[in-house]
Order: C-alpha cells, then structure tokens, then sequence
C-alpha cells in the first residue's frame, strides 16, 4: 500500500503560491484537491503557505473527507496568524458539527479544539455542548478531551458553560472509552486548577473500576494514573481496590503494567496485613522482571522506577538479582541502569556473584561503563562490611591490569573505603603509591593525595611523594589544589621536621598570594592563621576523628521517595526529580514565533540537566542552610534578622571582632497578610491548609488556616509536629470548630521550643501532620522562618537568645567545619 | 499525574523534521529540530543516549526505527512508559500502513501520515493503535473508496480489536507455540542466567465474533479443577496477555478467554525462570601461539534428548579483529570467517541431540602491535538454533474451543518451537 504522495513537494518552481492560489480556486475538484495537498507537502517542509488562507478555506465546504482533513490540518497550522480570516471557517465548522456522520462531527470539534483563537472557541460551546451529549460514543469521547483543551485555552469559558459538570457525567457514560478520556481530561483540568474539580468519591472509584476492564489499553493508563491519586479510607477498601486492580499486572501493555505498580504501591501502604503484603510483593516482582524483556527504551523507564521500588521494598527483587545482570548487547543506559541496581540489591548472599560480574564489566570498552562497574565494587564495599575484604582484593587485582582509567577509579572508591573502614585495610597503601604516577584526572589525583595526607606517618616517603606534586601547584585544578593543601597541612602537623616546615610554606604562599581562587585563598588563610595562633588546636582541628561514612546508595530521602513513588511511570519517576522540578507552567508563552532565538547558554543547561537526571539527580533545589532558608521567607519580612546575624556571629567564630550581636531592624510578620498554602486544596481531597510561624506577645504561634473544600463537614483535627532543629512542638491542642462545607477557620497554636529536638544536621525544615475525622492523614512540610525566635522590636529575649544563639553557632559551625570537611574530602 | 505530549515528531537520520503533528501549540518544531540534531552531533551515537532527555523546559523521548526517529514532546510530567510505549505502537501502525516505516515511506505518504497522526492521538493524549481497524477507515489512495467513511464500531467497543461481520470461507486458527531460552554462562562455565520466554502467536482466520477458550496445561487451574497432574503441569511465572483477553476472569478462575482480533497476533507471553540445562552446549579454547599465530578449538554438544533435532544451527564464535588468513576444519557442517563481526560463523544446518561436534580454527595476527592499543571489547559466543516439535518448559494445548453463533466448525493447528533467544557464553 504505497503512495505517491512525494510528488506533491516537487513544486518548488518560483512564483509557485500564485499558481496553488489558481490552483485552488479551479473548478475542477480533483484539481483543488491536489492543490491542497501540495500546500500541505509545501508546508510539510516548512515553508510559509499563510497567505493561500482564503483560497484554502474555500474548499473546505466538500463532501470528500480527504479534502476536509487536509483543509482542517491546514487551518490547526494556520489559523494564529490569520485570526481575522479564521472566523471564515467558523460557519463550516458549526454545520460539519451537526453532519450526519460521525467521523465529520468528531472532526469538527476536535479541530476546532486546536485553533487557538479567541474569537473561535466563542463558537465552539455550542458545538461542544452538542457533541458532549451526542448518540455516537466516537463523537463523545472526542469532545471529552475538547473540554480539556477549551480549558486550556479558556478556563472561565469552561466553568461558565457548565462544562466541567457535563464532563464529570461522561463518568458514567455506558462507553469505556468515553469514560477513559472524560477521567483524562479532568485529571489534567484538575492539575492545572486551585479548586477542587475532580474529586474521586467512592462511587466514582467503583465506576471507574468497572471501565477499566472494557477500555483500550491507553484508557486503561489513563484511569490507573488518575486513580492512583485516590487514597482509600481504611486497609479494608485498600485491599479491596488492589483486588481489581491486580489483573492488570497481567496486561501486555508495559505502561498498564506499571501505573498498576505504582497504584497497588501506594494502596499498600494503608495495608496493615503482613501476609497481604507479602503476598502483593510477590504478585509484583515477576512482572517487574519481564518488563526487561521489552523494548531498550521502556527497559530504561522501568529501571528508572525498579530502583525507586527497591528503595521502598526492598523484598520484591531480592532474590532477582540476576536478571539485571548486563547482556552484551544492552543498550549503554540500560547497562548503567542495571548496574545501580545491582548495587542496591547486592547482599552477603550474592556478593560474590555480583562481584564476579563487575569484575567482569570492568574489562569492557565503554569507559563510563567500566568506571562505573569499579565505582560500584567500591559502593559494595561501603554496604557490606562484611564483603569489603573481598571486594578490595578485586579492586586490587583491576589495579594490576594496569588500565588508566581503571586505576584512577579504583584509587577514587579506596579512599571511600579508608573512610569507611579506618585503620583496617591501609595496608594496600604500597601498592597504590605504585601508580602514582599515571593518575592524571583531577578527582583520582586529589583522592590519592587526601590518603597520602591522612596517612602521612605510615608511608615513610609521604614528604617526597607531595613534594613531587609541589612543582605543578600553580597549574593543577582547584580541586587538586585543596587537597594539596589540606594534606601539606596534615604531614606538616604529624612530622612537624624541617622537609615539611619548608613545603608548608610553599604551599600556603602558593595558595594565598599567587591564587585567584578565593576558596583556595580562604581556606589557606584559616589554616595559616590556626597555625600560627595555636598549633595544638590545630591538630585537633584538622587531624579531628572523621565521621564515618555510610553507603550512599539509597540516597533519596524518604518524602521525596514517597513523592517519586507517587508519580512511577511518569518523567518524574525517570528524572527522580518531583514534578515541579522540571514542569513549566510557561503555557501560551512558550509558542513565540518559528524562527525564534535561544541563548547560547542553552548547551550548558542541557548538559547539566543531563547529567543531574542521570545521576539519579537527589539534589533538592533550595538548601536546608539558615541564611538561605531566611532569605527565602516571603514579602512581609524582607530584610530578615538572621542574615543580619550571620556575618558577626561568623567573625566572631573566628576570632577577628567583637561579638556584638547586630539587633535585627524588622518586627516579625504578624498575624495580617495571607499565609502561605502548604497543603494545596487537590492534594488534600479538598482541604486546604495555609500556616505560617508567628511571634505575638513575645510567644511563638504556629498560624493556620483551614479551608474546607469538601462536600462534607470535617472536624475532629489534630497536628503534629516531626522532630525539628529548633525543638518546635504543640503547646497546647489543636483548636479548630466542625468546619461545614466551604467554611474556614484561622487559628493560632501556641508553640514551644526545645521539646522534640532531632539530633540530624541542623536545617530548618519542620514537618507538620495534620489529621481529621473524616479523612487521611496529611502531611506537609514548613520552613521555620528564624524571625519568630526574635522579639517584635527585633531582639531576642535573653533566655531563648541564649539557647536560640548557640543553636545559631553550632549551625554555624557545623556548616563551616561540613563545607571545610566536604571540601576537603571531596563528596 | 496527569500529562500529554505536546508534539510528535518524525525525523530523518539527521535528525531534521519529516513531518510532525502539533497537538498543544507549546513546543515548536524547530525548537524540536535545533535540540535534536546538536544532541545527535554530539553524541555520535544515539543509540547510546537516554531515550528520555531533558532540554529547555521540555523533555523529549525517542525512538529509533530503520532510518525514521518518532520522538515525543511534552511540557508536563507525563506518563513516559504510555508515551514510549505508544511510540513502538505507532512504528507497527505504519508498518501495516506503509510495509516498511522508512523515510521514503513517510513522504510517499504524506497525508495518510497526517491523517494517522489525527486519529491515534488527541491533544497528545494516546487514543487509537489498532492498525487492522484504522485501517477500515483510513485508507491509502489506492484503496481509498468514495463511499463516505464512518468510524468503525470497533473504534469505541469494547472489543475495540475486532470489527464485526468478518467473513472466511474455511475458519482456521494456528497456534504457534515459540519457546526462547535465554542464557548466559560466565567464563568459568557456570549458568548465571538462564530462563525461558514463551508466546503464544496466533494467526485467526475466523468469521463473525468468535469466543476462544484456550486450556493449558497450567499447574494451578488444574489443581483448581482436582484433577491428576501427573507430573505433566507447568508452572506458569509471569503471564502477560494480549488486551483481548479477560484478564479479571483469568484472575478469578485461570480461565483464558477472548474474541481474537483478526490476523496474527501475540496471544500471551510467559516466563520460566526455572534452570534450564543449556541445550546447546558450546566450550571455545584460544591459544596464542608465538605473536602472530592464534588457534582456536571449539566444542559444541547438544543435550537435549536424541529424537529432537536443532536445525539451523549458527554459532558464532568472536575472533581478534585484526586476525586475517583463516584456515577452518569442521568435524560438521560449514564455518566462515565473517571479519565484519569480527567472528568466525559455524553453521550445522542439523544438529540432532546427545551429539558432540568440533572445530578447530586458525589466525594469523599481525606481529607488530600498537602499545596503546585500547582493549578489545570481549565478546561472548552467541548461538542460534531451532528444535521443532519441543518446549523447554514442556507446556501444552489440552484444548481450543471456538464458539461463534453461526456454529461453524473451526480447526485449530498447534505447532511447539524452541529456539535460542539471547544465548551468551563467555569466553575465558
């Protein structure tokens, strides 16, 4: 069934456009009909064809459905930049709407959907409103997804018409597929509105249920992803969906397959039944596990999300290890994926097999592939004590082979190693003094130059081997520098003899007066300075007993994971990155004109999202450190104390001024302006809460704000707060009235300090847990806005000022030592 | 949750846009075109980038097929699984359009392609993948008829697979059962994977809208039922079915029941991952001698029972890319040096079971050698086979029923295949 469509774009003679415009308006139609396919090939190609706009929407009045797609393709392409002249199609439009034959009426409103003029969707409501009620299923699930985009363009114009309430009765339309694209296109409408438009209630939960046994696969996507939102009100109910749903695993659709993961995953959680778990966990991992046979792309989305799961349950692959073992012929990220995996799933019982296997994909070509496999023996190592033995003398014996790259990593995760395990595996140190000598990447060099540091007095050379470095100083990167630095400092501590006395000074003049980098400056001037005040803090200051360090490989924290496991199948599952993360809400901003320029910038940002995503990209965007979390409070307090603070108390620390206090110059925010939203009425079933700290009459108030966006009353409501930093707990119980339906209430919670302080890095994050009668619990997060420790005038009481002050200092401190330490170690 | 694509996109080898359908007007094509030509630029290889990557704003997926790249476009978290799924599904809608998805192909026609394009997807939401059914509708200018076209019933049933009032003179069903054994052995000849993929395909022949049930010899439904197993049953692992099958009802009873779409089709697939003894069993030894001269001796034994028979064998057996001036003996069938894969081609086009073949092969290698040279990337030895008439898991067709209201009789063929899916053997 060939075509022989190419002959319509050889036209490319000149004055080409008058002779289409001739062509168009001929009397012959076979004629006019080639003419439009040739505007189509021309602008197929990308050549402007906007001003035959006329003569092509005359010929749209046609009986030939071929011709009439072609005229509606052209005026979806067309129609923005002649507004005026599309109002020309409108008439037609409106009567194809009512044509007999349904494939005319779907068109109709579909294209109509896709002009995105104002002056057109006015027309559009009455066609919609028809077709949204029409006999023909075909046509109404076609104008389903029109609601949807009218939305898009319009969103008033939707809720005035009563769309919405004609969209939600497609729910229980008798057609699976009407049902599927109505749950489509108010799940998008939802996700783009502040109210509450979608609500799943339990009868809309059964009907859906039903549908989902009778649409096409894609619906079938649609429905589990808009049901996965659902949380059911009790294990019973949770069992009772996961029931239904459970068939779907067995679906040749991958994308099936995984929405329904990600939908008994989140039902699991309310399950309290050890044996239902179990039982789930076992129904999932064969699966999962086939999943790798699909297509390399679908593989690299379902690894994505398996090491999501692995995170979360642990159980359901542990025993299917091998599966991810690297074939041969696996695509490079489908072979990086797997091995993340294997790292996570590595255990006592299968070390030496996996050990076997990296072993053996350290030999292969791809060099990031092979540096990856070292990595990861080093990342087993950190996991398992009690394999690290083993896994060191395969690093060792890839050392032997003598491949540059594969060395260099090796040296990189030892040093982890040492870190890991001090004092137990140092001595291999001889034989990496042995390559020396062919590292050449910054990263490699700096880690060995850190161990020849940390162990300057047993390796008996240590001074000659960073003498040997000393020459280059000036031209080695930054990182290397540092390292350099600290490990001059750390010899010259432990062999205080003449050789390093001499090297020392070298380095510290190199690093302070022939540098630019002001990191190098500064940290060289710390250590200049510690050592000529006082060499014994010295010494406890830089030979200090290092935190151990743990096995990074479950790195993402678990509100995100809750998140990322919340949204499995979607990109945000791929990126590990929460949706916001990387979704623009530009919407008609974006389509700016063809030929429009981007910023030579653009390349950066792409390599580096690159590589963040594929990362596994944990970073959280905003910082959890004081000044920054100060800064970002909003409008009312601009000029906040804390960073005020900061610059002193830092001065102060070391040593250079007074240690005066600068009293902040704003009063904190009062109870007045509106609060900020953390928990958004679509993700609380319709409740809203806004809460915010506040400081009235020299007392700590935890500032909330219920709306009730449900259509019941809730009460009964209580709140919790996670251990924080500063200690931060309920003084009192929660007192909020029954809230009716679209009622709400403020209220103000007295705080206190000091109660359930956590013992992890100071931050200021505050994790609140807000519960009712007649829903789930909700839980969002804060940011305690250091303001409120301070009085209205701006000075602190002088009881919590002290205990609010050295909290101020170890933050202080711990973030000075951390970047000290992390920049020395390097993460 | 929710989320669509904005655009899809068919682009030529170099990445430049052949033809594309705009369905949320907030991604260009050429902003598509400017991110997609310097991402292959850069890379060499695309085959080695992440299907999924993030520029801009906008995160875009592809996939590759002959010389075409689909690729999606989308501004919002969108279900990327459905997308790329849709993608391979697009791929097979064209093949039965067009024969072959090529460039050519594209161009030849063009308007089918937008026509296409407006029915599988609506405002970048998936929609309508059925190409039989698509077809009933949108035509090439071949067949296109002047009858106006209405959209098929099918389109929106729930039985959206099939069209109704098919007609065959002689109803007839064949059931092929095809069995890949994947397995990979490391090089100190231990099996660190094996397990068994199966599908059922089938090609239906039948008219109306026939009921299939389909029995097997399922361990768990037969137990259900009481009946003697007698050493017979399989167990099942992971059963993945086609959509036409109800899958709730397999859920409740194992009962596997359907209305077949027309034409072939993969009825179900399933694993074992039980340990299968190796079937084709291959040992290679290398032997440099002096710099210039390598041997190669390879043993191949096949263990399976002696009244099957692998026919097509091919084992191909990687040798130093710069080996040059082969000299080959084979105990059986033929081998070829095939520098182009850098492997030494063994072909036994019948291979029958408890027999040992050999081969011994040898090189000469160049005697001057770069120091630097980068190593070689170590191939395993791959093997291909077929054995007729067998399973490795030893599943079985007890029945297959076809009820359709005229009462026609139809007849059921069954056929057993085994073959090697992805075979590795690692060299030493």
């Amino acid at each position: 069934m060939s075509g022989h469509d190419s002959k319509y774009f050889s036209t490319t003679k000149k004055g080409e456009i008058p002779e289409l415009k001739e062509e168009l308006n001929s009397q012959y139609k076979d004629k006019r009909k080639d003419a439009v396919k040739k505007v189509i090939a021309a602008m197929t190609v990308g050549k402007d064809v906007s001003s035959l706009f006329t003569d092509v929407v005359n010929c749209m009045q046609t009986e030939n459905l071929e011709l009439k797609k072609l005229v509606y393709l052209y005026l979806i392409n067309y129609a923005k930049s002649q507004p005026d002249l599309a109002i020309l199609a409108v008439n037609t439009f409106v009567k194809d709407s009512q044509d007999p034959n349904p494939l005319i009426r779907a068109l109709a409103v579909r294209t109509m959907g896709c002009i995105r003029v104002d002056k057109i969707t006015e027309y559009l409501c009455d066609p919609l409103q028809r077709c949204l009620k029409d006999d023909d299923p075909y046509v109404r699930k076609t104008a389903a997804i029109c609601v949807a985009k009218l939305y898009d363009i319009n969103a008033e114009l939707v809720e005035d018409r009563g769309f919405l309430d004609s969209l939600k009765d497609l729910i229980s339309d008798n057609n699976p597929m009407v049902v599927a694209n109505a749950v489509a296109a108010l799940a998008e409408i939802q996700e783009n509105s502040s109210g509450p438009i979608f609500e799943i209630t339990t009868p809309t939960l059964t009907k859906l249920l039903t549908a989902l046994n009778e649409c096409t696969e894609w619906g079938q996507v649609f429905i589990l992803d808009a049901l996965s939102r659902y949380k059911a009100s009790d294990a019973r109910e949770a069992e009772n969906i996961v029931e239904r749903v459970t068939p779907r695993l067995q679906h040749a659709n991958c994308a099936v397959v995984l929405s329904a993961v990600k939908m008994i995953l989140q039902q699991m959680e309310l399950i309290t039944s050890t044996d239902v778990v179990r039982n789930l966990c076992k129904k999932m991992a064969p699966p999962l596990v086939t999943l790798l046979s699909a297509e390399p792309e679908i593989q690299y989305v379902a690894l994505r999300n398996i090491n999501l799961i692995v995170q979360r349950r642990p159980t359901i692959l542990a025993h299917e290890i091998k599966v991810f073992f690297c074939k041969y012929n696996d695509p490079i990220y489908v072979k990086m994926e797997k091995l993340e995996i294997m790292i996570k799933l590595a255990s006592d019982r299968n070390i030496d097999q996996v050990l076997l296997e990296f072993k053996e994909y350290a030999t292969e070509v791809d060099v990031d592939f092979v540096r990856k496999a070292v990595r990861a023996i080093g990342r087993c190592a950190i996991k398992l004590e009690r394999a690290a033995e083993r896994c060191i003398s395969v690093l060792l014996e890839l050392i032997k082979i003598k491949v540059n790259y594969v060395v260099q990593e090796a040296i990189i995760v030892i040093k982890d190693i040492f870190r890991r395990y001090p004092n137990t595996y140092e001595s291999i140190i001889a034989t990496l003094c042995e390559s020396l000598d062919t590292l050449d990447e910054p990263e490699a060099k700096a880690s060995m130059i850190w161990i020849i540091g940390e162990y300057a007095e047993r390796i008996d050379n240590a001074d000659e081997l960073l003498e040997s470095f000393l020459e280059s100083f000036p031209e080695e990167p930054p990182q290397v520098q540092l390292q350099l630095l600290t490990a001059t400092v750390k010899l010259f501590l432990k062999k205080p003899t003449e050789g390093p006395q001499q090297m020392i000074q070298v380095v510290l003049n190199n690093a302070t007066v022939e540098t630019d980098n002001p990191d190098l400056r500064d940290r060289a001037y710390i250590y200049w300075r510690l050592l000529s005040t006082d060499p014994e803090a010295a010494k406890d200051v830089v030979l200090a007993e290092k935190p151990v360090i743990s096995d990074d490989s479950n790195q993402l924290d678990s509100t995100l994971l809750d998140e990322l496991l919340a949204n499995i199948a979607t990109l945000s599952s791929v990126y590990h990155k929460p949706p916001d993360a990387f979704v623009t809400r530009a919407k008609t901003a974006t389509q700016k004109t063809e030929d429009d320029d981007y910023p030579d910038g653009n390349e950066t940002r792409y390599s580096e999202t690159l590589s963040n995503a594929a990362n596994g990209g944990a970073s959280p965007p905003s910082s959890s450190s004081v000044p920054h979390a100060a800064a970002r409070q909003p409008a009312p307090a601009p000029a906040a104390p804390a960073p005020a603070a900061v610059p002193d108390l830092l001065s102060d620390l070391i040593g250079l001024d007074n240690n005066q206090i600068v009293p902040a110059d704003q009063p904190a925010t009062s109870s007045g302006p509106p609060l900020p939203i953390l928990l958004p009425a679509g993700s609380g079933q319709g409740l809203q809460i806004s809460a915010q700290l506040v400081r009235q009459d020299g007392q700590i108030f935890y500032s909330l704000l219920f709306e009730n966006n449900t259509q019941i009353t809730l009460d009964g409501f209580m709140i919790q707060f996670n251990k924080n930093s500063f200690g931060l707990a309920a003084a009192g119980p929660l007192q909020v009235p029954p809230l009716a339906p679209g009622a709400s209430a403020r209220t103000l919670l007295p705080m206190v300090l000091f109660q359930n302080t956590s013992t992890g890095p100071p931050n200021t994050l505050l994790q609140v847990a807000v519960k009712n009668s007649q829903q789930p619990v909700w839980y969002f997060n804060d940011k305690i806005l250091l303001h409120v420790f301070f009085t209205e005038d701006g000075r602190m009481e002088r009881t919590s000022f002290l205990e609010v002050r050295s909290l101020f200092c170890i933050t202080l401190v711990f973030y000075w030592c951390k970047r000290m330490i992390l920049a020395m170690e390097m993460e | 949750m929710a989320g669509a694509a904005s655009a899809l996109f068919l682009l030529d080898i170099k990445g430049r846009v052949l033809v594309w359908r705009d369905y949320r007007g907030d991604v260009s094509a050429a902003q598509a075109e400017r991110f997609f030509t310097k991402l292959i630029e850069k890379e060499g290889d695309p085959q080695s980038q992440d299907p999924v990557v993030y520029d801009n704003g906008v995160t875009y997926m592809f996939i590759q097929h002959s010389n075409v790249y689909l690729m999606t476009a989308t501004r919002q978290n969108c279900n990327a699984a459905s997308l790329l799924f849709f993608l391979h599904r697009v791929v097979d809608v064209f093949k039965h359009y067009f024969e072959e998805l090529e460039e050519e192909s594209l161009r030849d026609n063009f308007v089918v392609v937008y026509e296409l394009l407006d029915e599988i997807m609506d405002f970048g939401y998936p929609q309508y993948t059925e190409a039989k059914i698509l077809s009933e509708f949108i035509k090439t200018d071949a067949y296109r008829m002047e009858v106006t076209q209405r959209p098929p019933m099918a389109v929106t049933n729930a039985v959206s697979w099939r069209s109704e009032g098919i007609n065959y003179k002689k109803n007839e069903v064949f059931l092929d059962v095809v069995e890949s054994v994947n397995i990979l052995v490391n090089s100190n000849g231990q099996i660190i994977r094996s397990d068994v993929v199966g599908a059922l395909k089938m090609r239906t022949y039948l008219s109306g809208m026939p009921e299939c049930k389909l029995g097997l010899n399922d361990r768990v439904l037969l137990e259900a039922q009481g009946r003697a197993t007698k050493g017979k049953a399989i167990d099942l692992e992971d059963i993945k079915f086609h959509q036409c099958v109800r899958l709730a009802r397999f859920e409740n009873d194992r009962t596997i029941s359907f209305i077949p779409p027309d034409g072939s089709f993969d009825l179900m697939t399933y694993r074992l991952s039980t340990q299968v003894k190796p079937l084709i069993w291959v040992e290679a030894q290398v032997e440099n001698h002096s710099r210039s001269r390598v041997e190669i001796m390879v043993k191949a034994r096949s263990q399976f029972k002696e009244r099957s028979t692998a026919t097509n064998v091919e084992i191909m057996v990687p040798v130093p890319a710069d080996a040059s001036s082969p000299n080959v003996r084979t105990s059986m069938g033929s081998a070829a040096y095939a520098p182009e894969n850098d492997a030494l081609l063994w072909k036994i086009r019948s291979f029958p079971g408890g027999k040992e073949y050999m081969l011994r092969a040898e090189f000469t290698l160049p005697s001057i050698t770069d120091e630097e040279a980068t190593q070689e990337r170590k191939a395993p030895i791959r093997v291909k086979f077929e054995i007729p008439y067998f399973t490795v898991s030893g599943i079985q067709v007890r029945y297959l029923k076809i009820i359709e209201k005229s009462g026609y009789q139809a007849l059921p063929w069954v056929r057993y295949i085994t073959m090697a899916g992805e075979y590795e053997l690692r060299l030493i």
